[in-house]
């Protein structure tokens, strides 16, 4: 039976980890590749990298860098952010990225998920779909959560799988942040709908709640950053505490 | 020196990568001379069956891969040409081994297998140090069934053939490179291969 995995993700801005909220007070917390090889050491699953840097210099870097993460990391990591062509996916392809992970461009550009399937197979493309609960509808947001879509989570999670999309990042930003538990009840739904994997993101406080996301969750990783980088959360007691949960990890 | 065989299908950073960190030298080439004088060859991951036995004969290299008699690897669809048939377009594969390959299929199975499965009844020198049950990354739609060649198995929706030996020819469904530490502990065990091991028909 495959593992449930857990994902730190690092946020990347001028080269460096950051933390901070929605960009405003950003922190370094770290170099990202050796935040990184600790985290594999320690039995993370897989990583995620996201750029937050909005210039072009800002790219060159985290170009340079998923160049090193590659050299360096020997499990798999997934890079984002900012990616809106095919000639962006194919430089961090061929820099040693294993998927690559798009959220706005394919709010505005939906067949992107198509022409990036197409070209480099399904497994390579992660949508990452942030949404927050609006009169009763779960609604999809793009740009960082500051702009509203038209889109509403669960069809958007259905049409972008049939476009070709190898897995879904969902992130409640209705819990992000808040340390309190994931979005169990929206998790389940896209569990049940997609017959592709779904990493779950935002409400990571305690090991109980991942417990809880892999039981009731339905979902197949989960992704946290600041519990991982305060180390509130250390990733092998995580895995420990899951396995006598009755989840399968791998240890 | 180690040949990564160059069929023009998909990303073989992280292999090089990995060969890389441990100290191996290797070329990626389609050269035949090249190939048949490596002392390793791989066949590496990620395409689709049909585009992946096109550019090996396009590349006139379907003969010259099935008389190699150093150690070979493949990896992924790199293991699967070596079968000899796949259903992802009904295709005839290099016929080394006698598996056919075939569409992971059970009722609510996410496709595709993406992520730590374990590898279990292990058996050969490649799997040297390396535990009973061990974890190793996969990604992929299809996989090879289980045959006397068969030398370890994983359970996805019923078990399929995560490693296949038949003399000098070895292959793996799952990525050890990047599968951590037990993957590269893999890699290590192939390349101390040389022609004198594992093998006797």
């Amino acid at each position: 039976m495959v593992a449930k995995r857990i994902i730190p993700c690092l946020d990347v801005h001028e080269g460096k980890t950051v933390k901070g909220v929605n960009f405003i007070n950003l922190k370094e917390v770290g170099d990202p590749v050796l935040m990184g090889r600790g985290y594999a050491l320690q039995g993370a699953d897989e990583l995620v990298y996201l750029d937050i840097s909005a210039t072009q210099e800002g790219r060159r870097t985290f170009l340079s860098l998923v160049k090193r993460v590659a050299k360096e990391i020997n499990i798999p990591f997934t890079v984002g952010g900012g990616i809106t062509e095919l000639s962006q996916v194919s430089a961090l392809l061929d820099a040693g990225a294993d998927k690559i992970s798009i959220n706005s461009a394919a709010i505005s550009n939906p067949a992107l998920v198509d022409s990036i399937a197409c070209r480099y197979g399904s497994q390579f493309v992660v949508v990452a779909i942030d949404a927050r609960v609006e009169e009763g509808i779960w609604r999809v947001m793009s740009s960082g959560g500051q702009k509203r879509s038209n889109r509403e989570l669960f069809e958007w999670a259905d049409e972008v799988m049939s476009r070709g999309a190898g897995e879904i990042l969902f992130t409640s930003m209705d819990h992000d942040g808040t340390k309190s538990g994931f979005a169990y009840q929206a998790l389940s739904t896209l569990g049940s709908r997609l017959t592709i994997p779904v990493i779950a993101s935002g409400g990571a406080g305690k090991m109980e709640h991942f417990a809880q996301l892999f039981k009731e969750g339905k979902a197949d990783a989960a992704l946290a950053a600041s519990v991982f980088h305060n180390g509130e959360i250390g990733i092998p007691a995580l895995k420990r505490f899951l396995l006598e949960s009755g989840v399968v990890v791998r240890l | 020196m180690v040949a990564i065989v160059e069929y023009g299908a998909g990303n073989i950073r992280s292999l090089s990568n990995a060969i890389e960190r441990l100290g191996e030298d290797y070329v990626v080439t389609s050269d035949p001379s090249l190939i048949s004088t490596a002392s390793h060859i791989i066949l590496p991951g990620v395409g689709q069956a049909a585009s992946v036995m096109c550019s090996i004969e396009e590349r006139n290299l379907t003969n010259l891969i099935r008389s190699l008699s150093s150690p070979v690897l493949g990896i992924c669809i790199g293991m699967q040409v070596l079968c000899s048939f796949s259903e992802e377009g009904d295709t005839g594969l290099l016929d080394v081994f006698d598996n056919r390959v075939v569409k992971l299929r059970s009722p609510g199975l996410k496709i595709p297998h993406m992520g730590w499965n374990r590898i279990t009844e292990l058996s050969g020198p490649l799997f040297e140090s390396i535990p009973e049950g061990e974890w190793f990354y996969f990604v992929h739609s299809y996989a090879p069934e289980i045959s006397r060649d068969t030398v370890a198995f994983t359970e996805y929706g019923g078990k399929f053939s995560s490693a296949l030996n038949k003399r000098n020819f070895y292959g793996v469904q799952f990525h050890p490179e990047k599968s951590g530490q037990a993957g590269e502990r893999f890699l290590k065990n192939f390349f101390e291969m040389d022609k004198r091991d594992g093998y006797s028909e």
